[in-house]
This record gives C-alpha cells, structure tokens and sequence, in this order.
C-alpha cells in the first residue's frame, strides 16, 4: 500500500510538471499572438478582466466579491474610517453613502423593470408585417394558377358527392343536411 | 425585534395537505363533467341515431347516388 502510494504522486508530480513546461511554451506562443490582438482591440474596447473577482447585481448574490466603488476619494476614506467605529454614530445619510459605496443598485431597483419589452414587442410587429407584404407578393408574383378543383363549380360537386355518400352521418355533415327537403337544415 | 421563528419543518407536507385533496376533487369533477356533457351525449346520439336505421333503405340511394363501383345505378 505504502509503495502505491508513493507511485501516485510521482506520476501526480510528472503530470505537474509536464503540464507547467507545456504552460510555459505555449504562454510563449500565446502572449506573442496576443500583443498583435490587443493592439488593436485596446483602441475600440474596455477589455474587463475576468481572472479577478468582479461586482455583479444579482438578486441571489446579497454580498458581491469586491464593492462596488474600488477607488476611495479622501471623504470616502474618512467614512470608512467611522464605519469602524460603532455605527450607532453614524448619520442616515452617512449609512446610504456607505451601502452605495459598496452596492450599485438595490434590490428595488435590481427588481425593477423597464419598458424595453414594448419596443420589443413592436420591433417584432413591424418585422411581422414587411414579412407579411413579402408573402403577399410571393402569393402574387411567385405562385403558379390554383387547382381547378378549387372553383365554384368543382366544390360544388364535391359537396354533392359527400352528401351521397352519407359522410358522418351521425353528427358530422350529412346530419345537417336534410335528405327530404334536399337542403341544408 | 423579535419576531416569531418560522415553520422550518413539514412546509411539503402542509401543502400537500391543502393542495393535493383540491387536485383529485378539481380532476374528479372534471372527469365526471366530461362524461356528462360529452360521452352520454355522444352515446344517445349513436344509439338514436341507429333506433330507427334502415341500411338498405340507405344502400339503395347511396346506389342510385352513382357512388359505388362494385354496383352501378340500377338504370344501367
């Protein structure tokens, strides 16, 4: 057992370290195509950087990774100086100062809502509508001639035929057609 | 403040209790109004439908109608 043991982490140790020598070269490869990159990008963009904690508004994270406001101005930083002493002393204003130091938005706001579901709904009726106008001249200018079983006369003998034929006679469309009088009831 | 703690145990059951007995009544009258409005209608209507049915009464215009092809119209 002990010796298995000891043959696990060598290969644990190997695997570390071929992964690290691996890392290194291809941080090499990596970091010299991304100087062409970010060359270009850091004049259009505000890259953000994701390999540090960042601050969220979310309804189910009460406490962020870091504050909100990272960069304190002198006033900022003598309040949180009181905030370490005991906060019975500390002023309603002064108490709203320091929660939005560290929260951007509240939970009434974060819960709030906006009307962006209007244009939403009205971007999706305008589209609907061109669609529309689209279809209408594909049906004039694209389709053919319709069926002739389609015309007047045609469905007329369809209906006919039905009829003879006693289709759902029970509850369906021979029931309403009277077979005494030759009409409809 | 002290407020009262709250229910931490049995929140499943408790609304189970409440919930499921109005589930199997609602589902009950539901069945039961579907046979009632639906399926003893359907039914009458079969059954009068059938009560004073002549089949060959029937065969005879279908025939004459022209829509058979196993029998032609009796004036050919």
């Amino acid at each position: 057992q002990h010796t298995l043991e000891g043959n696990r982490d060598h290969t644990a140790v190997i695997h570390i370290c071929l992964s690290i020598y691996l890392d290194r070269y291809f941080q090499t490869l990596y970091s010299s195509l991304t100087v062409v990159v970010l060359v270009h990008l850091s004049s259009d963009v505000d890259v953000i950087d994701c390999s540090v904690p960042q601050y969220n508004n979310r309804l189910d994270t009460p406490l962020p990774d870091v504050p909100f406001v990272r960069n304190l101005s002198a006033e900022q930083k003598k309040l949180k100086e009181k905030e370490k002493g005991s906060w019975t002393q500390l002023t309603k204003e002064e108490k709203l100062a320091l929660y939005r130091l560290t929260h951007e938005l509240s939970y009434a706001e974060m819960r709030q809502g906006s009307k962006e579901w209007m244009t939403v709904l009205g971007g999706i009726f305008i589209f609907l509508g061109f669609t529309g106008l689209l279809v209408w001249w594909q049906r004039v200018y694209v389709y053919g001639d319709v069926p002739h079983t389609l015309s007047e006369e045609s469905v007329a003998q369809q209906t006919q035929r039905m009829i003879d034929m006693r289709v759902n006679p029970v509850h369906g469309f021979s029931h309403k057609w009277d077979y005494e009088k030759k009409q409809w009831k | 403040m002290s407020l009262p703690k709250p229910a931490m145990r049995g929140l499943l059951a408790k609304r189970l209790r409440f919930h499921l007995p109005i589930a199997f009544g609602l589902s009950i009258i539901a069945a039961v109004a579907f046979k009632f409005t639906v399926t003893e209608p359907r039914k009458q209507a079969y059954a009068d439908f059938y009560k004073h049915y002549d089949s060959m009464k029937e065969f005879s215009a279908m025939r004459e109608a022209g829509v058979f092809e196993s029998v032609r119209p009796t004036g050919k």
